[in-house]
């Protein structure tokens, strides 16, 4: 019935589809299995896409080829580029979604390529024969073979739902947990672990007092994820934003003794930066008030998501609460908030391709790697679906570095690090920020993709071509340009910088602090008509580059200096246990995670520097 | 650009330079701990014990041979064994005490015995000579304490101060490697370290953080932290050229015109304190070095040639060489026969162009042969007239007023200031100061310009990644840690 194919990929939520895309775009022939063909890509938390350190991994996947920010663009209700604020290298794009438009865009796209199948069953166990992952069994006994298998299980295996005193078994909720996986996996030889995670109430947006409420609407000027010819949104959404009191806090208090949170019933590690709002209060006890976001769910529905209020109270708990909140004073509730306890597995046991150690061709991606949120996942399941590609084409796997992107960061601090509590990406993981810019992933990693054989990247890589010989255009125009003290002194003295007393390159006053080349522009019309033919990202790019370059150096510099230590290779056979000089510890983590190169060693977490200045010397004897 | 002290303890510092290990790995050698080590442990000399130290695997098996007591292979760590050490023919070298002391539970972590025998260098010698015919060889100079360091016994901070405790030759210097070695030092660190974290945090917090509902800190309140922690470092930084000078002696040069008195006053000090260390001959001829301590501190005098006008080619460089002394002097005792023409003393002064971060002392000798209250006048008109410079009308002939100079010279050092600090004294633990400092300079010049938190964070990581050089690598889990336990973080 079926042909062997060269990947299955397990599940398909984020990581799934994503991985099913990359391994078809690489040129595999990919059967995604799901348990619930209506459930392709459900955004089951908040329908929104990116945000800070987020929207960054977003536009990296889609500068890889991709389809996450493709599926964003088109189905937006609200885009805000967050941070704007700050600096260059931490704005982050961030889209609400409509939820069913979301599901069903990426839907259409896996239908549309030949390389994809389709199979609706659980799966419930791998086929392993000397050590090789070759298939899959289903829960109709149906065997499935495969060259290669990627995990996406998300919060399936052994799901467990929590809401107040009851729990029941299931993935999400109204849909049945996955089991068999797990049991498996440890007879195999694999640590599996318990994490947590929580979702709000849904309501009826109907029953909602908006005009009690802040308002919150989307950029003037919208943006997008996507660098190929997807649209801009051109109507939008409001959010609106409301508050917790004492009087709520209060109801929910009444509902602790029910918490299985507090109860200790939930043994499962929940983020500590995902509170729920029972959690709030309870470990931020001075605060009268937290903040509460009301989100669409999309254009055609009244569904509300309140984002901020994750809970596992009791129903009737988490109802009273809410009604007390302003706004929400007649509310109706689709379905309570709920947590929810899933099997992961400790991403040690992964190879830095996402293979892991004691099975072979099986990858691993998303929640079942103990991360949290969609964008963490897309990006792994794209890396387990290219890297499963290469695998079974004898090649070398695809491995970006910590300077190379967002997506690099994080695969390395999983496996190398391991991680206590759900992962989530914020831009302090990262060393290189400066360099790791959303309006750069493009320029970083499209000719990457290119040159590994991704299909349809011609597009992409015509736009990075031509952004890059802009973007030196530009430069060179600001380097040249000459400013006359009379043309601009006003708006210096205006902005409290020093005036002009002879003509000065552009250039020298575009690095005064406070100077922007937006607000130059409006100043300098002249200036404005030269650099017309430029869209806003490619002048910002070049700006960066102008303004700030000696800090750009210093990074390089720094990567530079990594990179020396990530070429001082590690034998896969090393003995750590016959290296005393390194701490007991150390030798223990080492053992565990065979380092390719001293530079992965030294981010393992309990190997000190010391630790790698012995290695050093060991590997130069 | 800053020279080591110690070179014995090379080896351990360079492991911690990375690049440079990487550059160096070609010649190094690793120390291969699979060898058992011996070694004197007490100084060479005659005493009434001395004490030879073995460490390593085969530590027991070795001295059990040549030892005629009890069966040492069968006596618990941390015990003391009476007996007698023989030699391959059998004649006994000594009557001993055996301390053996089983892994981990010693000084290097290893198997390590310490055998107590009579001070005899003859007996000592005789003693090592048995142990390496047995198959030990003879231990490095500080490899007792490199191995302590390798299998994790002490720190870094800690290793080095071992090495500079063993190197110490004076009061002040045993008492500040003692108190780095019990960790004093890594615990301010520590301290600071704390505080540059949940600095840190609060940049951080502002980036990743943005769209929380939490209060930011304002830039008048992280430009006030960081001012703070760069006060403590600042401080730390002073530290060293006070511990610095500690170990090596605080270098004070004596200058004065010939025959004014500049050895009579060097004998003078020299005979108070008989506290002579070394009598060291200079690079030339006519510059002689003196240490003496004073109130545990080392000063080491350096007597110059007098300084005239001459017309004498050999005598010019000698003074030549004299000026060039006193610029490499903390202190500078200019030395001059008291007179009644104080313009003539503060001239002479005045040429020697004493730079502003030397400290000097102006001596009016001779003071008996002169009238007693008139000098104390010359000594206010010449102190009033060199902007307050500690002025002292002495005999060195007759000794008087010498007490009244060393308290002057102490006070010179600033270890008033150093008093219960921790001391910075070893350059590793500078350069990584120094370099956090510039980077927190760096920081408030960004805050002050309105820079935005991004790059702001770039300088903070380098001044953790300096200060981790000293307590251990911080890692963005240490920041984050410090903002999920200050804020309420999460949607």
């Amino acid at each position: 019935m079926f042909p062997i194919y060269d990947v299955i990929v397990v599940g398909a939520g984020h990581a799934g589809c994503e991985a099913a895309a990359a391994a078809a775009n690489m040129g595999s022939k990919v059967l995604l299995a799901t348990m619930n063909m209506q459930t392709i890509a459900q955004m089951s938390c908040n329908p929104a896409m990116g945000g800070v350190a987020k929207g960054q991994i977003v536009r990296e996947i889609d500068a890889l080829g991709g389809y996450s920010g493709i599926v964003t663009d088109h189905t937006m209700v609200q885009f805000r580029m967050l941070n704007k604020s700050k600096g260059p290298a931490m704005w982050s794009p961030r889209a609400q979604s409509d939820r069913m438009l979301f599901a069903g865009k990426w839907r259409e796209m896996l239908e549309a390529h030949d390389n994809i199948d389709f199979w609706q069953e659980m799966i419930t166990g791998l086929i392993v024969k000397d050590g090789r992952c070759q298939g899959v069994h289903t829960g109709m006994g149906i065997e499935i073979k495969s060259k290669s298998v990627v995990l996406t299980n998300g919060t399936f295996l052994n799901g467990l739902i929590h809401i107040g005193e009851k729990q029941f078994g299931g993935g999400r909720a109204g849909e049945r947990a996955s089991i068999g996986i797990t049991e498996q996996l440890e007879t195999l030889g694999f640590e599996a672990g318990r994490m947590k995670t929580g979702t709000p109430a849904r309501l009826d947006g109907r029953s909602l007092d908006y005009s009690k409420m802040e308002i919150q609407h989307g950029d003037d000027e919208p943006s997008k994820f996507s660098y190929t010819d997807t649209p801009t949104p051109n109507k939008q959404l409001p959010c609106h934003v409301t508050y917790t009191s004492p009087e709520v806090h209060e109801e929910l208090k009444t509902g602790f003794d029910r918490s299985p949170m507090f109860n200790g019933r939930i043994r499962g590690l929940g983020p500590r930066y995902c509170p729920s709002i029972e959690d709030k209060i309870d470990r931020f006890a001075d605060r009268d008030r937290h903040q509460l976001f009301v989100e669409p769910e999309g254009w055609n529905t009244c569904e509300i998501y309140v984002n901020g209020f994750s809970s596992s109270l009791p129903e009737d708990v988490q109802y009273r609460a809410l009604r007390k909140i302003v706004g929400f004073e007649n509310m109706k509730m689709f379905r309570p908030g709920y947590a929810i306890e899933y099997d992961f597995f400790q991403p040690t046991q992964l190879q830095i391709s996402l293979e892991t150690k004691l099975v072979k061709n099986l990858f691993f991606a998303g929640q079942i790697n103990g991360t949290t949120g969609y964008e963490e996942a897309a990006c792994q399941g794209m890396m387990a679906g290219i890297n499963a590609h290469l695998k079974i084409n004898e090649k070398d796997p695809f491995v970006l570095k910590r300077s190379d992107a967002y997506i690099g960061v994080l695969i390395d601090d999983l496996v190398n690090k391991g991680t206590k509590e759900p992962y989530r990406m914020f831009t302090s993981r990262a060393e290189y920020r400066i360099l790791l810019r959303q309006d750069n992933a493009d320029l970083r990693l499209s000719p990457l993709a290119q040159e590994l054989g991704m299909q349809h990247m011609e597009d992409r890589i015509t736009r990075v071509d031509q952004k890059n010989a802009s973007i030196k255009e530009i430069k060179k125009y600001l380097e040249k340009y000459s400013v006359a003290p009379e043309s601009i002194n006003a708006y210096l003295q205006e902005q409290g910088s020093a005036p002009l007393k002879q003509k000065q390159k552009l250039n020298s006053i575009l690095s005064r602090p406070h100077m922007s080349l937006h607000a130059l522009m409006e100043v300098l019309q002249e200036v404005k008509q030269g650099l017309s033919n430029y869209d806003a990202e490619t002048l910002q790019i070049a700006e960066v580059e102008l303004k700030y370059s000696g800090y750009i150096q210093k990074e390089q510099e720094m990567v530079d200096k990594m990179n020396r230590l990530e070429t001082v290779k590690l034998k896969n056979d090393m003995d750590y246990h016959k290296i005393l000089s390194l701490s007991a510890e150390s030798r223990e983590k080492l053992t565990q995670i065979r380092p390719a190169t001293i530079g992965q060693a030294s981010r393992i977490s309990g190997v000190s520097p010391s630790d790698i200045s012995v290695l050093l010397v060991h590997v130069g004897r | 650009m800053l020279q080591k002290t110690i070179d014995d303890y090379e080896h351990i510092r360079f492991l911690f330079y990375m690049d440079k290990t990487l550059a160096l790995k070609s010649n190094t050698k690793l120390m291969i701990q699979t060898d058992t080590i011996v070694a004197q442990s007490t100084p060479t000399g005659e005493g009434a014990i001395g004490v030879i130290r073995v460490s390593g695997p085969k530590t027991i098996e070795f001295v059990d041979e040549i030892f005629y007591g009890k069966n040492l292979k069968e006596v618990d760590g941390n015990t003391v064994h009476y007996g007698k050490i023989k030699n391959e023919n059998g004649q006994i070298v000594d009557e001993c005490l055996v301390t053996v002391f089983r892994a981990p539970r010693s000084y290097t972590k290893e198997d390590c015995i310490e055998i107590s025998c009579h001070g005899s260098s003859y007996i000592i010698q005789e003693i090592i000579r048995v142990i390496i015919a047995k198959g030990a060889r003879p231990a490095k100079r500080g490899e007792f304490t490199m191995r302590a360091f390798l299998n994790g016994q002490l720190d870094l901070s800690q290793a080095e101060a071992v090495a500079d405790l063993i190197a110490s030759d004076n009061a002040a210097s045993h008492q500040m490697a003692m108190n780095q070695m019990r960790g004093g030092f890594s615990d301010q660190i520590k301290e600071l370290r704390q505080e540059l974290i949940d600095f840190a945090a609060l940049i951080e917090l502002e980036l990743d953080f943005g769209e929380e509902d939490v209060e930011f800190a304002d830039r008048g309140k992280l430009e006030t932290l960081v001012t703070d922690i760069n006060a403590v470092i600042q401080k730390l930084i002073k530290s060293f050229q006070y511990g610095n000078a500690i170990k090596k002696g605080i270098p004070v040069a004596i200058v004065g015109s010939p025959n004014v008195g500049k050895s009579t006053l060097l004998n003078a000090l020299l005979n108070e304190e008989k506290a002579i260390v070394s009598n060291i001959a200079g690079t030339t001829r006519d510059v002689i070095e003196d240490q003496i301590t004073i109130e545990g501190i080392p000063f080491r005098f350096i007597d110059t040639a007098g300084i005239r006008d001459t017309d004498d080619t050999v005598e010019s460089i000698g003074i030549e060489r004299a000026k060039e002394q006193i610029t490499k002097a903390q202190i500078v005792i200019f030395i001059s026969e008291i007179i009644e023409d104080h313009n003539e003393i503060i001239n002479e002064f005045k040429s020697l162009n004493i730079r502003d971060h030397q400290k000097s002392v102006i001596l009016l000798n001779k003071s008996d042969a002169f009238h007693t209250c008139h000098s104390y006048d010359v000594e206010e008109a010449v102190s009033t007239l060199t902007g307050r410079t500690p002025t002292l009308a002495i005999s060195a002939k007759q000794k008087t007023r010498i007490e009244e100079l060393k308290s002057t010279l102490i006070k010179l050092t600033g270890s008033a200031d150093f008093r219960d600090q921790t001391i910075v004294n070893n350059s590793r633990h500078y350069d990584a100061l120094f370099k956090s400092k510039v980077a927190l300079d760096k920081v408030l010049h960004g805050l002050q310009s309105g820079i935005t938190g991004d790059f702001i964070a770039m300088d903070i990581r380098q001044a953790l990644h300096h200060l981790g050089e000293i307590t251990g690598e911080i890692h963005t889990d240490d920041l984050l840690d410090s903002i999920f336990g200050r804020f309420c973080i999460g949607k």
